[in-house]
């Protein structure tokens, strides 16, 4: 018993390092802009897609394409704050929840058009890792090293770069930080960008390890609003850690009931958290 | 009769005390005035007496009553009612229907028919009535503060507390609006007013209260308290060059 | 009586009973009769979830869980406990109402962004709950035996019958969302979404007068719901909490204009017209989604005050017209 429960933890906190990069993405959205970006499901699948055309038509190793497919993410992420965000960013919070949204039924809307809602598969394997009885699919441990290592990257370039710095500022206070002379417009284009970035790594990453198709991107999208609320809105670093629970509640449920309540738990947890700590666990953006 | 009793009233946010154990009582159809340096913890004291955050110690007590900690939605009802420093007009509806709000949830618990003629009858004494079909949105400083002002009327308050309600606007505005106040203390309305422009609160206030720091320092009359060292000293640190600048404004 | 007698309430009434008439008029009753249950339901459904988004400003996103909730309890109702479908129907609007009442003490101090997540939220919980409930048919939901109708003259009569008690029900919703924004209580609502902390320095007591609005805006998709899901003949957790679904009653509120009587109905009319026209041509209908974003995107940029917002910003007659 202790062997399985220490197994399916480990693949909890696997996976959830994933989830964690995705909803990171969709934290610092909010943080630096206050906006829920509705469209952040759509971009974990398009970063899915994305990584299986690259492997399945050009050969591309997954993880190459990744990388590949997280630099388009932001050119997209960045085309979608001026298309739909900019002219909303004062409006009433409404205003920018449905402008999103809308992106959102664009994206889903081409991406049924041309994928249907099958299930596709990325067939790559790394073989298997074994340590003592533990046993992990190689893939999913490269996965989540990758996805630790742009947490790792956001981090350096949040902390030790300048744009990082200019994003930190606006999200603090972006009058004064427009009055010190940040191009606040381009910032929050460049913010938007990297959450979305953020999004589509995840996604590239969830196909190396898992069949995907193009309504998955809409659980994983709850997911991450679960996360971000668990973490608190605005806060990166609660957003991995709300990864890691989320993970492990994933990985160890099914030990004890059926695999089909884990969504109530996470839900009912989802609205517990906005009625009893609305700021997270690890405080939300003030 | 004292419509209001503030007892040692103190609010502390975490580590900072915002107001420190204020007391002072206000007699009906007096206008206090509420002065102090920026950051005195005059609106705060306001929030305190208007339920929007309860005191962490003391009581107010308005007309008998103890309010202290009551949500802010009851005390339109009982009769206390407040501008806002940074005004707060309803904007997507009418400079009427802003005004019928305040009056169908004031003290008389107003139906839809008798409010709009409340309303109507407000606007006029406040100069707004040709404004009435505008969209509050669309006003410009100075009329949204008589709108404010109106919609704290249309409640038909015994208390009326006035947060800067002369900020931002121009010398003939503030002449306008001051003459209001005169006319709404006829009509028996207590007032407390919180404000910057000096000649105004030495000018319409029976009695004047100072805040610094969350503390309240003097008390008195306009003349006492313009004398008073220490009122002299929080707002301008150097007693006489205020005194010469005092003599000039009372002159 | 008199109260009612105006054109902000006449003319959406006119336009669901024109539109109600219209399949007696159709040279195909069935197939109009079918089209036109569509285009009313989404009317009523728009109109409901007004009250607690155009009136209060409260964007509740994930609306629908009334509808399933009350469709599933009305529907369990006439199949497991072999109720009539009007009771039924009430009981329907009942649960989803106490739903709403208890959900609303809940969530309803939350503001904004949060708000809308928390509905969500909510939607995705019974959805996942229901699934696992064994005694409303799990993840494959439950079915009606044909021989149901019977007890109604038949499968005929049953939807001629059904799409009546739909145009009651738009109706109904028109009429009372009329009678809220005529009302103290609207008026009320309307200023808590202006500006909320600014209502409650006013008097208005905001916790009744939401709690009211979420009530009454969620005990229509519930009955609504029931009479829905008995003409369909089953009910599944998927169609009955399908997240899309009240995401398009906001872009129809949006496009005729969210705060208005006349707003959702036009709205709602429009969009599944739109919808509809997509769907059969060859070119758009596997854009169908793409459209109505692109609609959505449009709207939210350019005209956020929907068609009737728009027309009522243009002069004070205008205003007095269309409510």
């Amino acid at each position: 018993m202790g062997e399985v429960l220490f197994t399916s933890a480990v693949d909890g906190l696997l996976i959830g390092i994933i989830y964690g990069l995705a909803a990171m993405g969709l934290t610092l959205i909010f943080g630096v802009m206050d906006v829920i970006n509705l469209a952040h499901g759509p971009l974990i699948a398009l970063g899915m897609f994305g990584v299986y055309l690259l492997f399945t038509i050009l050969g591309l190793n997954p993880f190459i394409a990744v990388i590949l497919v997280a630099v388009l993410g932001l050119l997209l992420g960045v085309v979608i704050y001026f298309v739909a965000v900019n002219r909303v960013i004062d409006a009433p919070p409404l205003s920018s929840l449905l402008s999103t949204f809308s992106v959102n039924m664009i994206i889903i809307g081409v991406g049924t058009a041309l994928f249907t809602t099958s299930s596709y598969n990325v067939d790559y394997t790394l073989g298997t890792v074994e340590v003592g009885f533990f046993r992990a699919p190689g893939a999913r441990i490269a996965a989540s090293l990758v996805a630790l290592l742009t947490t790792a990257l956001l981090y350096l370039f949040l902390y030790r770069t300048r744009p990082g710095k200019y994003v930190r500022a606006v999200a603090n206070n972006r009058i004064a930080a427009e009055l010190m002379g940040i191009p606040s417009t381009r910032i929050l284009a460049l913010a938007f960008g990297i959450g979305a970035m953020l999004a589509i790594t995840a996604g590239g990453l969830i196909a190396t390890i898992l069949p995907i198709n193009i309504l998955a991107g809409g659980s994983y999208e709850l997911k991450s609003f679960v996360i971000v609320v668990l973490g608190g809105l605005g806060n990166p670093l609660g957003a991995l850690l709300g990864g890691l629970i989320l993970g492990l509640i994933e990985g160890l449920v099914p030990v004890f009931m059926k695999t089909t309540w884990v969504p109530v738990i996470e839900y009912v947890l989802f609205v517990l958290i906005l009625l009893v700590r609305p700021q997270g666990l690890l405080g939300a953006k003030e | 009769m004292k419509i209001l009793e503030v007892k040692n009233v103190t609010k502390r946010f975490g580590g900072l005390t915002a107001v420190n154990n204020v007391t002072f009582d206000l007699e009906e159809g007096e206008i206090l005035g509420l002065i102090g340096p920026n950051g005195a913890g005059k609106t705060t004291l306001f929030n305190c007496i208007n339920g929007v955050y309860p005191p962490t110690e003391g009581r107010i007590i308005f007309r008998g009553k103890d309010i202290t900690g009551r949500p802010t939605y009851t005390m339109a009802h009982l009769g206390l009612s407040r501008t806002h420093q940074i005004v707060r007009p309803l904007n997507e509806l009418t400079v009427l229907e802003n005004v019928m709000v305040g009056a169908c949830y004031g003290r008389e618990n107003m139906g839809l028919n008798e409010a709009r003629r409340t309303a109507q009858e407000v606007l006029e004494f406040v100069g707004m009535a040709e404004r009435a079909e505008m969209l509050a949105g669309a006003l410009n400083v100075a009329q949204k503060k008589r709108l404010e002002m109106a919609r704290a009327l249309a409640a038909r308050p015994y208390l009326l507390l006035l947060d800067e309600v002369l900020a931002g606007l121009n010398t003939a505005e503030v002449t306008a609006m001051l003459d209001t106040i005169r006319r709404i203390r006829e009509q028996g309305i207590t007032i407390i007013m919180i404000e910057h422009i000096m000649h105004a609160v030495m000018n319409l206030s029976d009695r004047i209260i100072v805040l610094n720091y969350g503390s309240l320092i003097a008390e008195g009359t306009p003349e006492e308290v313009s004398q008073n060292p220490e009122v002299i000293e929080a707002y301008l640190g150097d007693p006489e060059l205020a005194e010469r600048l005092l003599e000039e404004e009372m002159a | 009586m008199k109260r009612l007698i105006r054109p902000g309430l006449l003319i959406p009434l006119a336009m669901i009973l024109v539109l109600a008439v219209w399949p007696l008029l159709s040279g195909n009753p069935a197939s109009a009769r079918e089209a036109a249950f569509t285009l009313i339901m989404s009317m009523a459904l728009a109109a409901s979830l007004n009250i607690i988004l155009g009136y209060t400003g409260y964007v509740s996103f994930g609306h629908i869980v009334f509808f399933g909730v009350g469709g599933y309890a009305g529907f369990w109702a006439i199949t497991q406990l072999g109720w009539h479908i009007l009771p039924a129907a009430l009981l329907g609007g009942l649960v989803a109402a106490v739903i709403a009442w208890l959900l609303g003490l809940a969530v309803l101090r939350l503001r904004g962004a949060y708000f809308a997540l928390a509905t969500i939220g909510i939607l995705e919980a019974m959805k996942a709950l229901v699934i696992n409930l064994d005694f409303l048919g799990g993840p494959v939901g439950m079915e009606l035996h044909f021989s149901e109708y019977k007890r109604y003259g038949g499968p005929m009569q049953s939807l001629w019958m059904l799409y009546w008690a739909m145009v009651f029900m738009a109706i109904l919703v028109v009429v009372v969302s009329y009678l809220i924004k005529t009302s103290k209580f609207g008026l009320g609502l309307m200023a808590i979404r202006e500006d909320e902390d600014a209502a409650e320095v006013m008097g208005v007591i905001t916790p009744r007068a939401k709690t009211w609005a979420y009530v009454l805006s969620a005990v229509f998709p519930g009955i609504i719901g029931v009479i829905f899901f008995f003409k369909n003949g089953n009910i599944e957790p998927d169609s009955a909490f399908r997240l899309h679904f009240s995401i398009e009653w906001i872009v129809m509120i949006m496009l005729g204009g969210a705060g208005t009587v006349l707003g959702p109905v036009l709205g709602g009319g429009l969009y599944q017209w739109l919808r509809k026209t997509l769907l059969t041509s060859p070119i758009f209908k596997d854009y169908q989604l793409v459209v109505a974003g692109v609609m959505l995107l449009l709207i939210v940029l350019f005209v956020p005050t929907g068609i009737i917002g728009w027309l009522r910003a243009r002069s004070a007659k205008l205003r007095r017209v269309f409510e």
